[in-house]
């Protein structure tokens, strides 16, 4: 008993020993900046001198500065049109690849690279592309004589020519979808096929039910990166034409690190907290009318 | 039968070779625009394959700014993130999944939880930190939190770990091993291509990481390449034959890198779901 007791001890302390990094890491940074964030949201603070309380006064200027709703309405924006559209486009190449096509390693290899690409370089390789005089696109466009726009000159399309960009970086999306396809147990597609279900039958009623989680996941981690976009807009457009693509997080960004206002950047992000919290929670409540777990 | 079975089987292909002629053009399009002149870069047709072929780009981007210095940085910089993340979020992971004490289930939920918050809600704060640390200007704030374990590789290591058969650790107990030695000489051997895709994913994700080395980066004897290659940008802003070069010459290691771990990224994808 006293053995068996010590052991036990041993573990725990074991235990305690090996996960000692991550708690160390996790009070340091992650707890203590959180905690600070949280009280710096309700201060007045650039760093050079102490913190000074101001209640809700960030809260309170947050509803009145145009900015910050401009920043907000872009990144929805961004976030509605781009996520069904990765999800739609992902799932449409990854049921492409399901068709046991030959050289599937090398069409999911060319669907992946893009995605690889570290994102400044592909922000300066965009702005190439989407220039609007000798950018590929317009080319090409003109080729079959259409006018392109601006693209990132213009307030109108700065942000679609932001979300087209982001649509060519879908690659690990299409995998998982391809993972998931493959997970689909065969044998339900022969019984459908014994009963004399069509192509499209069965995929109404087989592949899209049981692809419900996968959606479900991608769509709850798609809209959370979605509302963090930042890299692509800071080095392409710097958050314009007349901030049309000034994004929520690059606004954060702009607050803290330029204009040094450390307790209003802290309280939008905490707003930005809620409202990635509040998104999450709500789409697993509706998740129960749609997602399949069979 | 016959007709619309041939479409059925060819349709596919078609549809397969048109989207990724799409998907694979910009990248053809980069190298082709660094392999040309400014005077013929602005013609109408473009030239698709450069006529003469034009290195001279890829030598010039270097007196312009110091690309080797910036190469180098990020080389320290993402070995030691390497070493750090993956080594330390195994030892977390194995503690999670192998050893039993109380607190432990709460502790996993919280970090979990963690990959849940923008990272804007830390940033501000730890900024502040490191400022006060006088850590401005130098390496330390991209290295050092990468050795205390990483929340989503603790979660993919944990999996693996917990695949693993309990014999192996019941013998190595028998023997007198202690917990040290049987992660270290059983767990880590065991989940070698887990950890090969955490190192993966670590590289890629510091070669890439912008966020982190604009704030912390000051002077370009310190930029890493995803900042000096900004920075590049907004002196040669329509120079587009040099910015061309210098982007391919930045993304070259990291495809050359998935091209010969094309196997431990996929698995790396399709186990956790993350995308980098």
């Amino acid at each position: 008993m006293r053995k068996h007791s010590s052991m036990w001890k041993s573990e725990t302390a074991a235990f305690y020993f090996f996960i000692s990094p991550w708690i160390i890491g996790f009070l340091a940074f992650t707890a203590l900046p959180i905690f600070s964030s949280f009280y710096l949201s309700f201060t007045r603070y650039n760093i050079s001198r102490p913190p000074v309380g101001i209640g809700l006064g960030n809260y309170a200027e947050l509803l009145g500065d145009t900015l910050f709703s401009t920043s907000l309405y872009n990144t929805v924006y961004y976030a509605v049109f781009f996520v069904p559209l990765g999800i739609v486009l992902a799932f449409g190449l990854a049921l492409l690849l399901n068709q046991k096509v030959a050289g599937l390693a090398v069409y999911r290899t060319v669907f992946y690279l893009p995605s690889i690409v570290p994102v400044v370089a592909n922000a300066i390789l965009w702005l190439w592309l989407l220039n609007p005089q000798w950018g590929l696109i317009n080319m090409g466009l003109r080729f079959f004589g259409i006018d392109g726009p601006r693209w990132l000159g213009s307030m109108e399309w700065a942000k679609p020519a932001i979300i087209l960009m982001s649509l060519w970086t879908v690659g690990p999306m299409v995998i998982i979808y391809l993972a998931g396809l493959q997970g689909v147990p065969q044998q339900l597609y022969e019984a459908a096929e014994v009963d004399g279900a069509s192509k499209l039958r069965s995929f109404f009623s087989i592949t899209l039910p049981m692809m419900t989680p996968t959606i479900f996941f991608t769509l709850i981690t798609g809209l959370i990166g979605a509302f963090q976009i930042f890299t692509q807009a800071y080095v392409m457009t710097g958050g314009g034409p007349v901030n049309s693509t000034l994004f929520y997080v690059l606004y954060i960004f702009r607050n803290a690190f330029n204009y040094l206002r450390m307790g209003y950047a802290s309280s939008m992000a905490w707003i930005l907290f809620i409202i990635i919290l509040v998104l999450t929670l709500v789409q697993f409540r509706i998740s129960k009318r749609w997602v399949f777990y069979g | 039968m016959g007709k619309h079975g041939i479409l059925g089987k060819i349709g596919p292909h078609i549809v397969l070779l048109l989207l990724s002629a799409v998907f694979i053009t910009p990248l053809l399009w980069m190298l082709s625009t660094a392999l040309k002149t400014n005077r013929q870069i602005f013609v109408f047709p473009p030239e698709i394959i450069p006529n003469p072929v034009i290195w001279e780009n890829f030598v010039d981007i270097f007196f312009y700014a110091p690309f080797h210095i910036y190469f180098q940085n990020t080389v320290f910089i993402v070995v030691l993130n390497v070493i750090g993340a993956t080594f330390s979020s195994a030892m977390v992971a194995y503690g999670f999944a192998r050893l039993r004490a109380p607190g432990r289930e709460i502790l996993f939920i919280l970090v979990l939880s963690t990959m849940m918050l923008p990272y804007m809600v830390w940033m501000i704060p730890l900024y502040v930190v490191f400022v006060r640390l006088g850590w401005i200007n130098t390496f330390y704030p991209l290295i050092v939190p990468a050795f205390f374990g990483n929340p989503l590789f603790i979660f993919l290591l944990r999996q693996f770990l917990l695949g693993i058969p309990t014999e192996l650790e019941d013998a190595a107990k028998i023997d007198g091993c202690s917990y040290i030695g049987i992660f270290t000489r059983i767990m880590l051997p065991l989940i070698k291509p887990a950890l090969t895709t955490v190192a993966l994913f670590t590289f890629m994700n510091t070669w890439n990481d912008f966020l982190g080395p604009i704030l912390y980066l000051q002077t370009p004897n310190n930029y890493t390449l995803a900042v000096g290659l900004q920075v590049f940008l907004t002196q040669h802003t329509a120079d587009w034959a040099l910015l061309m070069a210098a982007s391919s010459l930045v993304i070259a290691p990291v495809i050359v890198v998935f091209f010969f771990a094309q196997k431990q990224f996929i698995k790396g994808i399709v186990l956790t779901g993350i995308k980098i």
